[in-house]
């Protein structure tokens, strides 16, 4: 087990630099350069063409769409769309590559020179520049059977399965991350997070990250603090971190990384250059093999396929067509609702955007959507241990604040119908109605009853009548009681004052 | 006395099928048999699918007979260079690494040839994934020129250029990447055409450079090849170096040959030193024919050409060594296990070392150590400057000239064995012809004549702009013409009969 220094202390020290190079499987229906669909698992080796397999004479041909959802990744990374791009062949030996070159962009990528706005849990705005997004191929799978732990030591053999070769990738690479700092790792988790917002914003993958849709290698190294005045330290050796298949798994990672590099640092150890794999169940990672920037792969350009020129007009088709990037519709709607930051950060938490946005369409006020999603509808859900956008619809929790706004309900009433709305008893009018919970709008009702209870207490009526106003409250309480509630204590509140003063001594 | 079928041309052949005089079924049997009489001392074949063949050729009598509409080369009897994949007949580019594959899909040019109906007789010799000038880097042994068996029969393609000089067949396909089809013309006195880069489909041809290969047409006559490059021509959304342009016919082009009128230039640096002289002399003889004929000769120059060779041989090892990577005994092939067992890479190892051959070996370092950070630019990237250099040069040059023309190659057919000792001199025997492939235009080698100092053939080399083939067809078959209006034979009509049991079989046996 890896020495870790505190977290705290490893800040003190050192600067966290960071960088990340996320993949995207894009979900075109067939593959990057061949024919077969873009689907993996199932029976080994069926979902193949000679152009995947690698066969003799095969050659590799351009799938359109896998360009257009590359050229809208990069518009929506803020990129520029190179009018000329290439692929190129990245040459290396290894059974799961079939022609032991992979098909990749190398200095003339499809789209370069962006940034993404991310937020931060504590409500900082970070700006990641983005280096460059490019196309590939994905390799086969590797199985290695024999061995304890199924990786490649130890093993007796190895299986590989071809149906994944070929599958369309994205790889975004971002440029050299600096002054994350001690919020490095929640960096690493909202980058991921906001990479797959938007790749779930285009409709362009699936983005599952426990499938593989989309993975993150995180690079890390620490930079050593110098003193006011001296000049920064040169920057330290990265490790690359992979297989980190979840959002925590990406901040724990990162955290594990600086914990551990710092240790080794303080000691006076040095950093091998080296990928390391992340173990989700153990919560550390261990050295995989060893990476130098002098690895070799003979980059040169594709000659089986032609650059890829997209029209103007197609860039600009796809740009009009963009959503909303996640972080321009947060800043739009907490102006537009006049949340304070602290109020929208908690509905961002809460995982409930859409759900208020829906909610407000149908015609709730924003407070009112935001207070009954992230307090008794989340609540509740809590409860249950089930998601809040399965008890109810947005419709429903408009409906439900139009009847507060009416003042046919109060807020406490509302909490019934809604409990009655989760439990399907109907829209919240029918729960209304059903359940008998509608407000006593009746001042006839109210004022004999009020009437009741003041004469019942001619000590409070005395009070009140000398002016002690909040003796009314022992009133209220009565009436509100002898309404079973179904009373608007604003209103009952008015007519005990009233009352107090019409009432004959 | 029956016409020996073997000797006619595909053309020829064709019409014969068409009206029903000769079955394909007799036309196929007769190339099996001259296969089986001669094919011992020549070496044309790796494999022949005589089974398959005939198969094919009694569907095509059936067809026939039942009054189906056939395309006009129907029936009519093709051998294959073996670096295209067949579906069915086993495939080995002339390497060991691939001995016993085959492939489970046809390239597209034979998707062409079968829904024409033409009938593959087998599979034809080449050196080594199509590295050489001689047939001798082919990991199955040389093939013996029909004209002197002692001597080369030109490279990668001598296996077809071969088959189609001996009657093995009446045309053939090939492959040239720096002259593999025009090269082995050159010395067997056939006809081969390298189309304009990406005018036929290279998907299902083993790549050796792919920026540079090209399928093209083998034949004995001008026609035929044209006949063959309207079959196989055309665009592939398969390969997407394939041009989408619709080509106009060739076969028309040579039936409307015509020079008078026609800029012929004559490029400087091709001729003169290192060119023998017997090869000279029936350039020029076929230059004085084309003036008689209303062409115009003009000399042009291409500065850059001295450095083509140096460029090919940076370009092509480059895109060889990544595109040969893939024969590895993972997925098909041959697979040798290292005593003792060992790791992938061993095995990857162990395979290569043994199914690959010196040539391929040579190229696979020389093209590896080109692309390899801090040589790339000094060697690839310089490589490519030249490429544009070469480009530019015949651009201008075909601003003065409709063709460009020069020897195919600087000699005859040398022996066999007598340059495999100095890749140098090999690699030079293709200086004529690297440029065109550089560049990406078609070129053409048409039989001139005998060298009088060895009495074998000399070609000469037809160079037109991209897209511009038709043109080569044009010039090649007006020279065709002019030049058998002159001798009163074709060519190859004066090449040894190499049957002796067959010397009874044709009118034009005698010299």
């Amino acid at each position: 087990m890896a020495k870790l220094m505190d977290y705290d202390r490893a800040l003190e020290l050192f600067e966290p630099v960071l960088g990340f190079e996320v993949h995207i499987e894009l979900s075109t229906k067939t593959k990057m350069f061949s024919d077969a669909p873009n689907y993996f698992g199932g029976e080994p080796n069926t979902n193949i063409t000679p152009v995947d397999l690698g066969l003799p004479g095969s050659l590799p041909v351009v799938n359109g769409q896998a360009v257009r959802y590359a050229i809208s990744l990069g518009l929506a990374l803020g990129c520029s769309i190179a009018p000329t791009s290439r692929f190129a062949r990245k040459n290396y030996f290894y059974p799961d590559l079939a022609k032991n070159y992979q098909i990749s962009q190398s200095d003339e990528p499809i789209a370069f020179a962006g940034s993404v706005e991310v937020e931060l849990p504590n409500g900082r705005m970070f700006t990641v520049p983005i280096e460059r997004a490019h196309m590939e191929e994905d390799a086969g799978k590797l199985t290695h059977v024999g061995g304890a732990t199924g990786r490649i030591q130890g093993a007796e053999y190895s299986l590989v399965d071809y149906n994944r070769a070929g599958v369309p990738l994205v790889e975004i690479v971002t440029d050299i991350i600096y002054g994350a700092e001690a919020d490095a790792p929640e960096l690493a988790k909202a980058y991921v997070s906001t990479i797959r917002d938007i790749v779930v914003g285009l409709g362009i993958s699936e983005a599952r990250m426990e499938r593989g849709n989309l993975r993150c290698d995180a690079n890390i190294s620490l930079r050593r603090r110098t003193p006011e005045g001296e000049p920064p330290a040169p920057l330290g050796t990265r490790t690359e971190t992979k297989n980190v298949n979840s959002l925590r798994s990406v901040e724990r990672a990162i955290r594990y990384e600086i914990q551990r590099q710092a240790a080794i640092l303080d000691d006076g150890g040095t950093i091998t250059q080296e990928t390391r794999h992340w173990h989700e169940d153990t919560g550390q990672t261990s050295a995989g093999r060893p990476k130098s920037d002098a690895d070799d792969y003979r980059y040169f350009p594709e000659p089986d396929l032609l650059p890829v020129v997209p029209s103007a007009e197609l860039i600009e088709e796809l740009r009009a067509a963009l959503p909303e990037a996640p972080a321009i519709r947060r800043r739009r709607l907490k102006a537009e609702w006049n949340f304070t930051d602290l109020e929208f950060q908690d509905l961002t938490n809460s995982g409930l955007v859409n759900e208020v946005i829906e909610t407000v369409a149908a015609g709730a006020a924003p407070a009112a959507a935001r207070k009954w999603w992230t307090g008794e509808i989340a609540r509740t859900a809590n409860a249950q241990g089930v998601d809040a956008t399965t008890l109810v619809t947005p419709l429903q929790v408009a409906q439900l604040v139009a009847l507060v706004d009416a003042g046919t309900l109060t807020d406490r009433l509302a909490r019934q119908v809604l409990e009655g709305v989760i439990a399907g008893e109907g829209t919240p009018q029918q729960v209304v109605d059903a359940r008998g919970l509608a407000v006593v709008s009746d001042d006839g009702a109210l004022i004999a009853a009020i009437d009741e209870a003041l004469q019942s207490q001619p000590d409070v009526l005395a009070k009140i009548r000398d002016g002690k106003v909040q003796a009314a409250g022992a009133v209220i309480g009565a009436v509100m009681k002898a309404m079973k509630g179904q009373a608007d204590a604003a209103r009952v509140r008015e007519l005990v004052l009233e009352r107090a003063t019409a009432l004959p001594e | 006395m029956t016409t020996d079928l073997t000797r006619l041309t595909a053309d020829a052949l064709a019409i014969k099928l068409s009206s029903g005089e000769v079955s394909s079924v007799e036309a196929t049997q007769a190339h099996l048999d001259r296969i089986a009489a001669v094919d011992g001392s020549v070496h044309a074949f790796l494999h022949v699918a005589s089974d398959s063949a005939l198969a094919e050729a009694a569907d095509i009598d059936r067809r026939r007979a039942a009054g189906e509409e056939l395309h006009p080369l129907a029936g009519v009897p093709i051998a294959i260079k073996d670096v295209i994949v067949t579906k069915g007949m086993p495939t080995t580019s002339g390497s060991k690494i691939l001995e016993g594959w085959v492939p489970p899909y046809d390239a597209t040019v034979m998707t062409k040839l079968r829904a024409a109906g033409l009938v593959s007789i087998g599979k034809t010799n080449m050196d080594e994934f199509a590295m050489g000038s001689s047939t001798e880097h082919s990991a199955y042994g040389p093939t013996h020129n029909p004209w002197d068996l002692e001597r080369i029969p030109g490279g990668s393609g001598g296996g077809s250029a071969a088959a189609v000089a001996a009657f093995e067949a009446p045309f053939a396909l090939g492959s040239d990447t720096g002259g593999s089809i025009r090269q082995p013309a050159h010395v067997t006195g056939t006809v081969g055409l390298k189309p304009t880069y990406g005018g036929v489909s290279r998907y299902g041809a083993i790549a050796l450079a792919s920026s540079l290969d090209q399928i093209g047409p083998v034949s004995r006559t001008v026609l035929d090849s044209a006949l063959l490059h309207d079959v196989i021509g055309g665009h592939d959304p398969r390969d997407s170096t394939s041009l989408t342009d619709v080509w106009p016919s060739f076969a028309e082009a040579v039936r409307n040959a015509d020079v008078a009128g026609l800029r012929i230039g004559v490029i400087t640096e091709l001729q003169g030193d290192g060119f023998q002289p017997g090869v000279m002399e029936r350039f020029r003889e076929a230059l004085a024919l084309l003036e008689g004929a209303g062409a115009i000769i003009t000399e042009v120059a291409l500065p850059s050409v001295e450095h083509a060779i140096a460029a090919y041989y940076l370009i092509m090892p480059a895109e060889a060594s990544s595109n040969l990577a893939k024969f590895d005994s993972v997925r098909f092939g041959l697979r040798v296990n290292p005593k003792g067992g060992g790791t992938v890479e061993d095995v990857m190892s162990a395979t290569r070392e043994q199914g690959f051959g010196a040539e391929a070996k040579r190229r696979i370092i020389l093209g590896t150590y080109a692309l390899s950070a801090g040589y790339y630019d000094a060697y690839y990237g310089s490589a490519q400057k030249v490429r544009t250099l070469v480009q530019r040069d015949f651009a201008a040059a075909f601003a003065n000239a409709d063709v460009l023309v020069s020897p195919t190659a600087p000699t005859t057919a040398f022996k066999l064995g007598e340059k495999t000792g100095d890749p140098l001199s090999m690699y030079l025997n293709d200086i004529a012809t690297i440029p065109a492939n550089l560049a990406g235009i078609p070129g053409i080698s048409v039989p001139v004549g005998l060298a009088a100092e060895d009495g074998l053939p000399v070609g000469i080399q037809f160079l037109a702009p991209a897209r511009e083939d038709a043109r080569l067809y044009g010039v090649a078959a007006a020279l065709e013409a002019l030049l058998e209006q002159k001798w009163g034979h074709t060519l190859l009509s004066q090449a040894p009969d190499l049957s002796p049991s067959e010397m009874n079989a044709t009118d034009e046996g005698a010299v």
